[in-house]
């Protein structure tokens, strides 16, 4: 039953090349898909939503889709929060509608596809069918400088890619497993000397999709020059795609993966440091969020280097759940903000920040938006952000049993410094953005509020960012999956309502 | 009882959002409704003052065996507190309502109060650090969006942002504390923390470091130097807010957090603790830079601002001396006559038509009588009147406390700290409210409405009697009963008492213009000895100037060179290819999504 998660997009996405009406087929498909990526919170582990047809015998590729876990369950609901949210937002040039809201149906059957794929051939192939359409609506539909910035994208990304294919074959060659199904290889072991050139492999080919530091310059200028559900998508679900790969992989790998402990520290301290710096310095909102988008990368890998200190799941148990719901929350916020921001673009004409000041005052619905996700993406307590935060924080350090600092301490007391840097360039944008006297370009004679019915998709995100914010079990929950182990602590007092 | 105490936490939370969603267009009812609220939480507040202690817990993170809990702790030390919240809390909604009458956001403007309200009862009741933290943050927000509640004046949004970016520096010590010490104690929850020191463990130099690290998030919220900066500067916000976030709560919570860290872990019990002094210093350091600071300030509220950071100052000291007891009391009494000051300056600010220097005031007592009778009892609790102020029971407490300690030097910067505090305060009585009036705006000013000076009287007789023992005992927080005895402390009280007095009368009692204007020392301390300055160069040339490098570096070398080299290469081959092709982008996305499942069919199925 799962691939009418690809299914749906898809058949809208030929539906609209075909001449059907492209956005009312594109917002059908999308509230499907949310409708049932809603429905199967409650259902997900039923059998009915698994199913394993082999398109071919040779060597056992099977076109496998189901929920393996809670994580992928998670990440389904973000890729169909987002989806749905995408396609609502932005301007369709006209003309365009077409190749508009097909890439968009495209690229959400691909992501959708990857994240419920439980064979590693099909997660990788559903995951180059989203990048296609994504190059193409940055390089035609784009803004600004968009040629340049699509090649640049499609360059680092083929070049990711293949790392990441080459890591993946050695991956299967070297267990020995019959198939590619995520069950038969992670049944299998892996040689450790073997294990650690795969775990560089997937390090650096995940890595590069992920904009792992030093492959970062892709990132910013695609996302300032794509077109706003370009970006919500790409930077709010695609980009999860590697991350998601690193964790569903990482036990496979587990030993080998520690040879590059050192190496993933310092690479994602550049992520949150220096990256940090370099997101100070941006004078574009478009380029700030797309920076601050590869900073926050940073703090997801500083759970999966806690990870590979521990040397298993078991071993560290706060990791993997932080991480998912830092992933979650970095692409609901990551999203809202792109969309806010090409919606300023479009009232004001300008995404500058020196030609921008006042908005607060002409749209106060749009900044109280926009400080939500701001403060969400900063790490605000009560927002999603922040537990995902304090979960990779603590579990950097659940090692730590007193006494001097471990490098992986070191690591997360110097992202910690993070937590400043993002306060420093997000208050920065929003004061130079929203506050002071208004000037020109967004005086109110000039600018409009969102109307209620435009507020629509941006309070979506914005519901999902307060809901998981507050309580953080509801999608912890999700990731207990079928293990019921009951705690063995003794309850502490029930709460008396 | 224990839904008493969620009721407590949920009513402003319920109400700021209500407020948010649906009043926002009237105006007057979100005031009543929030004032309501505050109302309410006050009298949930008293009640629970006779429960027993207790706790209650659900959990908001569960993985496996861990889990962090949102609990509240109701035992004296946040019942106590939690009286000074709502109380202080609900006169300055009261307030508010005349002050805030003709503001255009009101909604907003009692939204945010109400989201203070929320914060700060999570903090006063939290029954572990992490949910301490999360409240923290919360209160950091809503003092944010009060200090910039009008934004449109560059001056509040660029305070409001000092704020919270000063608060997050605090907190990212605070954070690795909390780290630190769940490392050590296996725990957040101060029950947890508590069983471990009651175990008497071995103490280790990183339990220091962790004290210090916690304690860099009280430097934060309680503006210790150096991270004092924001405080003043927060004084952008309206006078009420000022009064209860800046002045009597919320600045208060730093001494609060560390009176709560160091009870749980019985810090007189731990032998071999290094740093603690630190803490005591900075307070003092702190006290005594704010006080000189507070000499030549002409700003009304920027007098208080300073003065209220010299007080934080007294109260970390206390706590750093090893006696929260003391810092504690000190809060809970400072918290009363410095909401009076603040709301009494607010009522002259109100009078006077927004007109903030004390030497375009003068002549007030006539005019406001109320107001100046009011204002000058709170000016008496400050400066510690003898015997029946609250200040002065509190005031000797710390001075006991250095005593206790042997630390002479914290003693006798105490002790000018008093003195400095007593002819600050009477140069601006003596300035504002006596003499002569100096401006229109004094001489039009009216004494205020009910609404506004109702708040003054009760926090005025509160200012009186908080301190006495019976009173104490039943209200305040970690109260020590105090003792009367001729010592050191008394003397110091008192001496430093009259010599400021005696200073401020012979220099401000009828005069014009300030004669110590033109004092070389004095303009140090009216520049507030350039800190600000230095730290907006660090900001300029440091952070700035470092993040344009980088930015530079990271363009050139990592966009451009090594890794941008590689895709140069990458992308030669594929303009090869494009020639082939149709020489543009399209032609290679297809080709390239071509080519990858060319691969993966050639290595899968071509073995």
């Amino acid at each position: 039953m799962s691939i009418i998660f690809v299914l749906i997009p898809l058949l809208a996405a030929l539906a609209i090349f075909a001449g059907f009406k492209a956005r009312f087929t594109a917002l059908c498909a999308s509230t499907l898909t949310l409708f049932f990526g809603g429905g199967c919170l409650f259902c997900w582990d039923h059998p009915v939503w698994g199913i394993a047809p082999q398109i071919l015998s040779k060597p056992a590729i099977h076109l496998s889709l189901g929920f393996f876990d809670g994580m992928s369950v998670v990440m389904v609901l973000l890729s169909v929060i987002v989806l749905f949210t995408a396609t609502m937002s932005g301007k369709c040039p006209e003309g365009k509608e077409k190749l508009w809201y097909g890439s968009i149906m495209l690229i959400g059957a691909g992501a959708l596809g990857a994240f419920l794929s439980t064979d590693l051939f099909f997660f990788y192939a559903f995951h180059e069918l989203a990048l296609i359409p994504t190059f193409l609506m940055i390089g035609m539909l784009g803004s600004g400088e968009r040629k340049e910035a699509a090649w640049k994208i499609t360059i680092y990304l083929a070049f990711g890619s293949i790392i990441l294919l080459a890591g993946l074959i050695g991956l299967v060659g070297a267990s020995g497993s019959e198939s590619w199904l995520f069950s038969d290889l992670l049944a299998s072991s892996i040689d450790p000397a073997a294990q650690k050139w795969i775990a560089i492999l997937l390090i650096v080919g995940f890595g590069v999709l992920i904009s792992l530091f030093p492959f970062h310059s892709w990132a910013a200028p695609a996302y300032a020059a794509a077109p706003a559900p370009v970006a919500m998508l790409h930077a709010g679900v695609l980009k999860k795609f590697g991350l998601y790969g690193l964790f569903r992989l990482y036990p496979m790998v587990a030993e080998g993966m520690q040879a590059w402990l050192g190496l993933l520290i310092v690479l994602l301290l550049g992520n949150i440091l220096w990256v940090g710096f370099v997101t100070i310095n941006q004078k574009r909102l478009d380029y700030m969020l797309g920076n601050s988008s590869v900073m926050h990368m940073g703090y997801i890998f500083l759970a999966f280097a806690a990870l590979i200190s521990a040397g298993s799941l078991e071993a560290n148990p706060l990791a993997l759940p932080g991480a998912v719901i830092l992933m979650f929350a970095h692409g609901v916020s990551i999203a809202l903000l792109f969309m806010l921001t090409d919606t300023i673009r479009r009232k004001t004409g300008t995404v500058e920040l020196a030609e921008l000041g006042g908005l607060a005052k002409a749209a106060p619905r749009l900044a109280f938006l926009f400080g939500l996700a701001g403060m969400a993406s900063i790490g605000l307590p009560g927002l999603a952000n922040f537990s995902g935060e304090v979960l990779v924080f603590l579990s950097g350090f659940h090692e730590y049993k007193g006494g001097a600092l471990g490098c992986v301490q070191v690591a997360t007391v110097l992202a910690l410094w993070g937590v400043v840097i993002s306060a420093v360039y997000m208050l920065r944008a929003f004061r130079q953005t929203f506050q002071g006297p208004a000037v020109a370009a967004t005086h109110s004679d000039r600018v409009k509020d969102f109307g209620p019915f435009c507020q629509i998709p941006a309070a979506i995100l914005a519901l999902a960012l307060l809901v998981v914010g507050l309580y953080p079990n509801s999608l912890l929950n999700l990731l207990k999956g079928g293990d019921s182990t009951p705690s063995t602590e003794p309850a502490t007092e029930a709460p008396a309502e | 009882m224990d839904s008493l105490a969620w009721l407590i936490l949920a009513c402003p939370l319920v109400t700021a959002a209500a407020i948010h969603l649906g009043l926002k267009k009237q105006q007057s009812l979100a005031a009543l409704v929030s004032t309501a609220s505050a109302a309410v939480t006050l009298i949930f507040a008293l009640i629970i003052l006779k429960v027993d202690e207790s706790r209650t817990a659900f959990d908001w993170v569960t993985i496996g065996k861990f889990k962090i809990e949102i609990g509240l702790q109701l035992d004296a030390f946040a019942k106590g507190m939690m009286i000074v919240v709502t109380g202080v809390g609900f006169l300055v909604h009261l307030f508010s309502l005349a002050y805030m009458k003709d503001d255009k956001a009101k909604a907003r403007y009692f939204c945010g109060l109400s989201l203070f309200m929320f914060s700060m009862t999570g903090i006063v009741l939290a029954s572990n650090f992490i949910m301490m933290f999360i409240f923290w943050e919360l209160v950091g927000l809503s003092s944010y969006l009060l200090i910039g509640h009008w934004y449109e004046k560059n001056s509040a949004a660029d305070a409001a942002k000092k704020a919270f970016l000063t608060n997050r520096i605090g907190d990212f010590g605070y954070m690795i504390g909390i780290l630190m010490l769940w490392g050590i104690a296996g725990s957040f929850t101060f029950d947890g923390i508590a069983a471990y020191f009651a175990g008497s463990p071995e103490t280790t130099w990183i339990l220091g470091a962790a004290v210090l690290c916690i304690f860099a998030g009280a430097m934060g919220k309680s503006a210790q130097a150096p991270l004092h900066v924001w405080l003043p500067d927060a004084m952008e916000g309206p006078t009420p807010v000022s009064a209860l976030i800046h002045a009597a709560t919320m600045v208060a919570a730093g001494v609060f957090m560390m009176a709560r860290l160091f009870t749980t872990i019985g810090i007189e019990t731990i032998d071999g603790l290094w740093g603690i002094e630190t803490i005591a210093w900075i307070g003092g350091i702190t006290s005594l830079l704010a006080a000189l600071m507070a000499t030549q300030q002409d700003d009304i509220k920027k007098i208080l601002a300073y003065s209220t950071l010299s007080q934080l100052g007294y109260m970390v000291m206390a706590v750093g001396l090893l006696d929260p007891e003391a810092g504690m009391f000190h809060l809970f009494t400072h918290a009363w006559f410095k909401a009076l000051l603040f709301l009494g300056s607010g009522a002259v600010i109100y009078a006077c038509h927004h007109e903030q220097n004390i030497w375009k005031m003068g002549g007030l007592k006539d005019k406001m009588p109320i107001t100046t009778l009011t204002f000058g009892i709170g000016t008496l609790a400050l400066c510690g009147f003898p015997f029946f102020t609250a200040g002065f029971f509190s005031k000797e407490q710390i001075f006991e406390a250095a005593l206790q300690a042997n630390n002479w030097p914290l003693f006798f910067i105490a002790a000018g700290v008093a003195c400095l505090t007593t002819f600050y305060m009477f140069r601006l009585f003596f300035v504002a409210f006596l003499g002569k009036h100096r401006s229109k705006n004094a001489d039009h000013a009216k004494e205020v409405g009910p609404l506004m000076f109702v708040p003054l009287i009760i926090l005025a007789v509160m200012a009186l009697v908080v301190g006495w023992n019976p009173i104490a005992r039943f209200l305040a927080p970690l109260h020590k009963d105090f003792h009367f005895h001729f010592g050191w402390a008394l003397g110091a009280s008192i001496l430093s008492l009259v010599i400021g007095f005696l200073l401020a009368w012979k220099l401000y009692l009828n005069t014009e213009e300030d004669p110590l204007a033109k004092n070389g020392i004095a303009k140090i301390f009216r520049n507030k000895f350039y800190i600000d300055e230095a730290y907006a160069k660090v900001v300029g040339y440091g952070q700035d100037f470092v993040a344009a490098v980088v930015h530079f570096i990271d363009e050139l070398v990592i966009g451009g060179l090594l890794v941008g080299g590689f895709s140069r290469a990458a992308g030669g081959i594929g303009r090869l290819f494009g020639r082939m092709q149709s020489g543009n982008l399209q032609g290679y996305a297809v080709l390239f999504g071509l080519g990858v499942i060319l691969v993966i069919y050639l290595t899968v199925f071509v073995s």
